[in-house]
């Protein structure tokens, strides 16, 4: 099996006054992916992420999580216990008053025998780079230690699913890059498969797959180059495209010869340079 | 400004104090309160004090963070020395007679007994709060209550309310420090004005707050559920509380000296 996470025709309305958040939406992620998910603001991109570990259950369609239905109540801590969710603000995630003891907090839930959590906490809070402050107050950190704090307390789980609800949307660039760095470790190097709901472009152009959600489903799905470069669909969209590609989207315009699927600066600086020469 | 307060008024250490169990340490601060009501002459009263001066040492906390935590209660303290020593009648003549006010020997130094009793009455509370943590205390209360939730009593709940509540202290104020600077910066007048003109002011900073503070509680739920919170049930501990050999000591230790100052009974007449 290699599904990881299936949306099908999933449809969602916050009460039923209100019009659908997610309408139809279908995706699938498949295992060890790092998957990007874009939207302009109210494109149910949220509301479909809280899907993925049943704090949400579908109107209608499915959502199943390694080939368990979502709504299936018996199943429901297993379900979460797979897909591990970290949210905007590490702020309100934080529940213990000290890292190590917030950290262990989903595995005292689980039920697990102290000296197991004692060395999954360890193990969690080395692979979030935060071991280092496993002592301190929360409220003693800055928003990007924080953040990692909240992803070791998931990471604790051994999830196989990391799902970002725009994780970095409330941190300073250099916390940004530090929880990004972090997040791309786990990918690669544990395997875990990683749902990233972002607005920063750079930070989707690093990802395996793109996709672009709006108004409650999904409208574009492709490799961050195959997405992005297709520049006037992304801006109709309301989104940006990443600086790079929208570069070499102006210098063709202006006459200039570019290969297609300029989306990092790398690229970009490498194809000027062969431009140039 | 406000960032830097403390929550509770724990002195980080590494005495035998500190490392009591806390579960005894409640129960032992519990039992000196007892004694302290029981205690009935001056000799026990001084022997107490003694015992409290002891183990403050052994905690190595320094004297002026006890007086500045005896310093609130000096009201309560004059008030209650006061009454006594005016209403407390006794034998033989008033010393001092005026108009309806008699005091007399007794009332003089039931007046001190009084007095010095609250004074060790909050010093021996002090003793626990200064050396365990908040978030150990809140364990070690939700242990020691842990039999009256079979009684229906929300022992856990209470704990988790506390513990996040400790947690919640310091991001509330960062919060309240923000938004009184966001007031200030659209004209707000918080320091200036009558006493009226101030708390009336105080409006238009609780209210962001509180609802900032509803939003947060349901982020924070969202996130605890995540999380496979599901109640006190089958939850296990990172952190287990263990009775220590050296923890035995301390109760031997406790109950010959507590001993030792009700026996002074015998020894020396009550004060009343």
């Amino acid at each position: 099996m290699n599904e990881m996470i299936a949306a099908k025709d999933v449809r969602f309305r916050y009460t039923p006054e209100n019009p659908y958040a997610v309408d139809g939406a279908s995706m699938t992620i498949r295992k060890g992916e790092f998957v990007a998910v874009l939207g302009a603001n109210g494109c149910g991109k949220s509301t479909l992420a809280k899907h993925f570990n049943a704090i949400l259950l579908p109107e209608s369609g499915t959502v199943t999580v390694e080939g368990m239905d979502t709504r299936d109540e018996s199943q429901l801590y297993d379900i979460r216990q797979t897909v591990g969710m970290v949210f905007q603000n590490p702020d309100n995630q934080i529940v213990a008053t000290v890292v190590e003891e917030d950290v262990a907090f989903a595995l005292e839930n689980l039920g697990v025998p102290p000296a197991e959590i004692r060395a999954r906490i360890d193990e969690a809070m080395q692979m979030s780079g935060i071991y280092k402050h496993r002592e301190k107050a929360p409220h003693k950190l800055s928003g990007g230690q924080k953040q990692r704090v909240a992803i070791a307390g998931v990471i604790a789980m051994r999830p196989d699913c990391l799902v970002l609800d725009e994780a970095t949307a409330m941190l300073d660039p250099r916390g940004r890059e530090k929880v990004m760095e972090t997040i791309h470790h786990l990918n690669k190097d544990f395997g875990i498969t990683v749902v990233s709901i972002t607005h920063y472009m750079e930070e989707a152009a690093q990802a395996d797959r793109v996709l672009v959600m709006s108004e409650g489903h999904v409208v574009m799905e492709g490799t961050p180059k195959e997405v992005f470069s297709q520049t006037e669909k992304v801006r109709s969209l309301r989104l940006d495209v990443p600086q790079a590609a929208e570069l070499r989207d102006e210098l063709v315009k202006a006459g200039l010869d570019l290969p297609e699927g300029i989306i990092t600066e790398d690229e970009c600086a490498a194809a000027l340079y062969e431009l140039l020469k | 400004m406000l960032k830097d307060i403390t929550i509770g008024q724990h002195f980080p250490g590494d005495s035998i104090v500190h490392r009591t169990d806390p579960r005894l340490k409640i129960l032992l601060v519990i039992a000196y309160i007892v004694l302290l009501f029981t205690i009935n002459n001056f000799l026990g009263l001084a022997l107490s004090l003694v015992l409290l001066a002891g183990l403050y040492m052994l905690a190595k906390i320094p004297l002026r963070i006890i007086l500045k935590s005896l310093k609130p209660i000096i009201p309560i303290i004059a008030f209650t020395a006061i009454l006594n020593l005016f209403f407390m009648g006794g034998q033989g003549e008033p010393l001092i007679h005026f108009w309806v006010i008699k005091v007399y020997k007794e009332g003089i130094a039931y007046a001190i007994f009084m007095a010095v009793r609250i004074v060790a009455l909050i010093a021996g509370t002090g003793l626990l709060t200064y050396t365990t943590s908040p978030i150990v205390l809140t364990d070690a209360i939700e242990r020691l209550l842990s039999p009256f939730a079979k009684l229906g009593l929300p022992v856990h709940e209470l704990a988790m309310m506390m513990t996040i509540a400790l947690r919640f202290i310091p991001t509330l104020i960062e919060e309240t420090d923000k938004i009184m600077n966001a007031q200030k910066a659209r004209g707000a007048m918080l320091d200036s004005g009558s006493a009226k003109d101030r708390i009336k002011a105080m409006v238009p900073i609780l209210i962001p707050l509180f609802i900032s503070a509803f939003r947060r509680a349901d982020e924070l739920a969202m996130a605890m559920e995540c999380r496979c919170y599901r109640g006190g049930e089958g939850r296990t501990r990172l952190k287990v509380l263990k009775f220590q050999p050296h923890d035995w000591g301390t109760v031997t230790f406790c109950a010959v000296t507590f001993g030792l100052v009700w026996a002074t009974r015998f020894v020396m007449p009550g004060v009343l």
